[in-house]
């Protein structure tokens, strides 16, 4: 058709120009900087809160759960001869004489600490260096010109010294970089010549704790997706007032303490508790068979369920809520029963809402922490449990930034996985 | 506003007597969703195998309710639908085989075009070379091939449309329900889909049942228009004679444009009755819905059938008015005049060669034929 037209000026390859000449991209670029600098801070404080508060210690975290250099420091003049070794007999004299000096010279902290490391790598070694400093500090006191024999008067001091064993452990604490927290945290350990070895059976408890966390992640997800999807279909479905009052019912948990419902729960399942109070009075168990429902790996199921059924219910919610019922309707029309409607229909549209449940419940399960600690007693403790021991117990940060790295690299994996079964596009929050 | 429908009782084709032949039978349907109001009042409707019905009306009118009924979506509270002479209140939706399009297509947007086309046949367990040669039929037939393997969110409007109409006659049911489909489309592609489904009435045979609160997409489509109005059919009949022959005021004012006069039936005899027009002059009428001397009426004139300053007056109902409002529209030239104290009569002058070009302002005698003025029953105004 032959309107109206204006001649759009064009560079020589063909672009489009503006009416000033300059290329009509450049032009559009220059246009929006202006507002993408504004985004862009808008976010930055959020950014950096993130990136301080928790981006570097992630980073830490991840060095930590690696770092292997304090026993470096401690022992330097023999992990410097250490190479020459050849390993098979007792070393000679100058290794001898090189951790004589190390122990001397180290302060009662630095061997504190470090005789902790070495314990790692093999049991009794802080038991020998505490042993073995004190003794060199009343020597040196006697006679501060001592000089040798060294590996005499080790030997006399403690004749563990005299175990092979011991120099090989040194071995695995050279390298400035371990593996030895990861395998820990897996029920293994380095053993001579530095061949993955498990742990003696007696101290094997990790396995079962990854394996227990991840079956009580499973079974909380699930069960939160049982019961949580017939309520977030009659929330979506209900007519307003009584969807308002069964919403107010579910948002109530927030408003309450995690501590008063955890006790409550307490009240609730405990051997003397209501539940079986109700059972005993109704002859359903005996008073002598009281079901124990709490301080075990029950009572840590259940009253996470409770904790965690709201994470799943309001997505599936607000994704139900976008579902026009218009396509019951239509399914039902087109010759499908009900309950073929409503699985072939409805259930797949759901599914947004479901994997974004599902995922939030399970990666919040994982870390669990307070609910397995008050209720879980000994067969409900969970990973978290054990990462907090080790952060304020047993002092060993290497152990628990290990197992937080494991936990959070679990959690990406199944974030890989969702993404590619289900799409992480398809998921909805709210 | 008193109930216009009141004064004629709702009648379409023969219906006791032509009973067995009705595909479709409603007959004396109720509807009540709060047991206080009811929102269908008294149905009585045959709708006969390949006929394209339609239930227009304003919203809140029942019409989407009785589409619902038979449906199976809604149950009746009182009376009994029938469907091919079998009793369907309680057959549940999924075992009716009444096929249907919604007003939003419903089209499953978790499924390809393919998908939902093939849903109602896998249902139907139909074997899957067979389900496949429908779907392409049926994507043919609506003129889509080559998009089944789409969503139908990659789909336009009409498009979306097109597909809901080939999901809803894949499964080739003998009847199918249409709920305002053309709702969501622009004015252009409602006017086309318009024909499209005409078309596809035609070649298939099926009977339709639509509803629409669009007149000109009633008077279009239809075999048969279902006037709705409070919860009651007002008038049931073809389209021209639904716009040429309105059985009472809510018809006439409702389907086309029209031109209301108020007054008193001063005589009445051969079908015929004299009005003495409130504000002056006395005029001839059709007498359609009128209760006898000395009643008040509504009189109804389109605005087509008025003529303004004709040559001759012979045999002619005339009176004075003054031109308020001229609109040029191309082919006519719309003119509001003041007549009998109303300011809103409306004549359509032709734009023709020969017609005198008015002035606002200026007096005008108007003038019609007594057959073309309808005196119904009264609306209080």
């Amino acid at each position: 058709m032959a309107a109206n037209a204006i001649e759009i000026p064009t560079s020589a390859s063909g672009e489009l120009l503006t009416a000033d000449g300059r290329p009509l991209k450049e032009s559009l670029q220059r246009s929006l900087r202006r507002r993408k600098l504004t985004a862009l801070a808008l976010v930055a404080p959020a950014v950096v809160f993130l990136f301080v508060l928790f981006g570097m210690p992630v980073l830490y975290l991840m060095t930590w759960s690696v770092d292997d250099t304090l026993i470096n420091e401690v022992l330097p003049r023999t992990f410097d001869i250490y190479e020459q070794w050849d390993g098979e007999a007792l070393p000679p004299e100058p290794h001898y004489e090189a951790m004589f000096k190390d122990i001397a010279d180290a302060t009662g902290i630095q061997i504190g600490r470090g005789s902790t490391r070495m314990n790692y790598a093999k049991s009794k070694w802080k038991s020998l260096m505490k042993k073995t400093k004190r003794k060199i500090k009343a020597l040196l006191n006697e006679n501060p010109d001592f000089a040798g024999p060294y590996k005499e008067t080790l030997l006399e001091i403690d004749k563990r010294w005299g175990d092979i064993a011991f120099w090989h452990s040194l071995d695995i604490m050279k390298n400035p970089y371990t593996a030895g927290y990861y395998l820990n945290a897996f029920d293994l350990k380095y053993g001579f010549d530095n061949e993955i070895i498990q742990q003696p059976e007696n101290r094997r408890i990790y396995k079962t704790l990854w394996i227990r966390t991840l079956l009580i992640s499973f079974i909380v997800t699930a069960a939160c997706l049982a019961l949580g999807y017939p309520v977030a279909h009659l929330l979506a479905t209900l007519p307003l007032r009584y969807s308002n009052l069964l919403m107010i019912c579910v948002l109530m948990p927030f408003w309450t303490s995690l501590l008063v419902r955890i006790v409550a729960w307490m009240i609730m399942l405990q051997q003397e508790g209501v539940v079986n109070d109700t059972l005993v009075a109704l002859h359903v168990v005996d008073d002598e068979n009281r079901l124990p429902m709490m301080y075990n790996f029950t009572g840590t199921v259940i009253v996470m369920v409770q904790i965690l059924l709201p994470f799943m219910i309001l997505p599936v919610y607000s994704v139900m809520k976008g579902i026009s019922p218009a396509y019951m309707k239509a399914a039902q029309n087109l010759g499908a029963p009900p309950a073929i409607a409503f699985l072939r229909v409805y259930v797949p549209q759901t599914l947004p809402g479901v994997g974004a449940g599902v995922i939030l419940v399970f990666i919040v399960a994982i870390g669990y922490f307070i609910t397995p600690e008050l209720v879980g007693g000994k067969d409900g403790q969970m990973i978290g449990n054990y990462i907090a021991r080790h952060l304020r117990s047993t002092l060993n940060w290497g152990l628990a930034s290990a197992m937080g790295v494991i936990l959070l690299a679990a959690i990406l994996i199944l974030y890989w996985v969702y993404d590619r079964v289900v799409g992480i596009d398809n998921m909805k929050m709210g | 506003m008193s109930n216009p429908g009141a004064a004629t009782p709702p009648t379409g084709s023969p219906a006791a007597a032509n009973a067995e032949a009705a595909y479709v039978r409603f007959d004396n349907v109720q509807k009540s969703y709060d047991g206080v109001t009811l929102v269908v009042k008294s149905l009585d409707l045959d709708i006969a195998k390949g006929e394209f019905l339609t239930m227009l009306g304003p919203s809140g009118s029942g019409k989407t309710t009785c589409l619902m009924m038979l449906a199976g979506f809604e149950p009746a509270t009182h009376g009994e639908i029938f469907l091919d002479a079998r009793p369907i209140n309680k057959v549940p939706p999924h075992k009716r085989g009444i096929g249907m399009v919604f007003q939003n297509y419903a089209l499953f947007p978790h499924m390809t075009v393919e998908e939902n086309l093939a849903f109602p046949l896998e249902v139907r367990r139909m074997s899957r070379d067979e389900a496949r040669q429908r779907v392409a039929k049926a994507l043919e037939m609506v003129e889509l091939p080559g998009f089944g393997g789409r969503r139908p969110a990659q789909l336009s409007g009409g498009q979306q449309q097109r597909v809901a109409v080939a999901r809803a006659l894949v499964f080739e049911p003998a009847l199918v329900l249409m709920d305002e489909p053309l709702g969501a489309l622009d004015k252009q592609l409602r006017e086309q889909m318009q024909y499209e489904i005409k078309h596809i009435h035609e070649n298939l045979g099926v009977t339709v049942v639509y509803v629409t609160h669009d007149q000109s997409e009633a008077l279009t489509m239809s075999d048969r228009i279902a006037v709705f109005d409070d919860g009651i059919i007002q008038q049931l009949s073809t389209p021209d004679e639904l716009y040429e022959r309105p059985r009472n005021s809510f018809v006439a004012h409702f389907i086309g444009e029209n031109n209301t006069l108020h007054g008193a039936v001063t005589e009445a005899r051969n079908g015929e009755c004299r009005v003495a027009v409130d504000g002056g002059g006395e005029v001839s009428a059709l007498a359609v819905n009128v209760e006898g001397v000395n009643t008040r009426t509504t009189l109804s004139l389109r605005p087509e059938r008025a003529e303004i300053n004709p040559a001759s007056t012979d045999g002619l109902n005339t009176l004075e008015g003054r031109v308020e409002e001229l609109i040029y529209l191309g082919d006519h030239i719309r003119t509001r005049l003041t007549v009998a104290g109303h300011d809103d009569f409306i004549v359509k002058v032709p734009n023709t060669h020969a017609h005198r070009r008015l002035k606002v302002g200026e007096a005008a005698t108007i003038a019609w034929l007594t057959e073309d003025c309808r005196a119904l029953d009264p609306i209080s105004k």
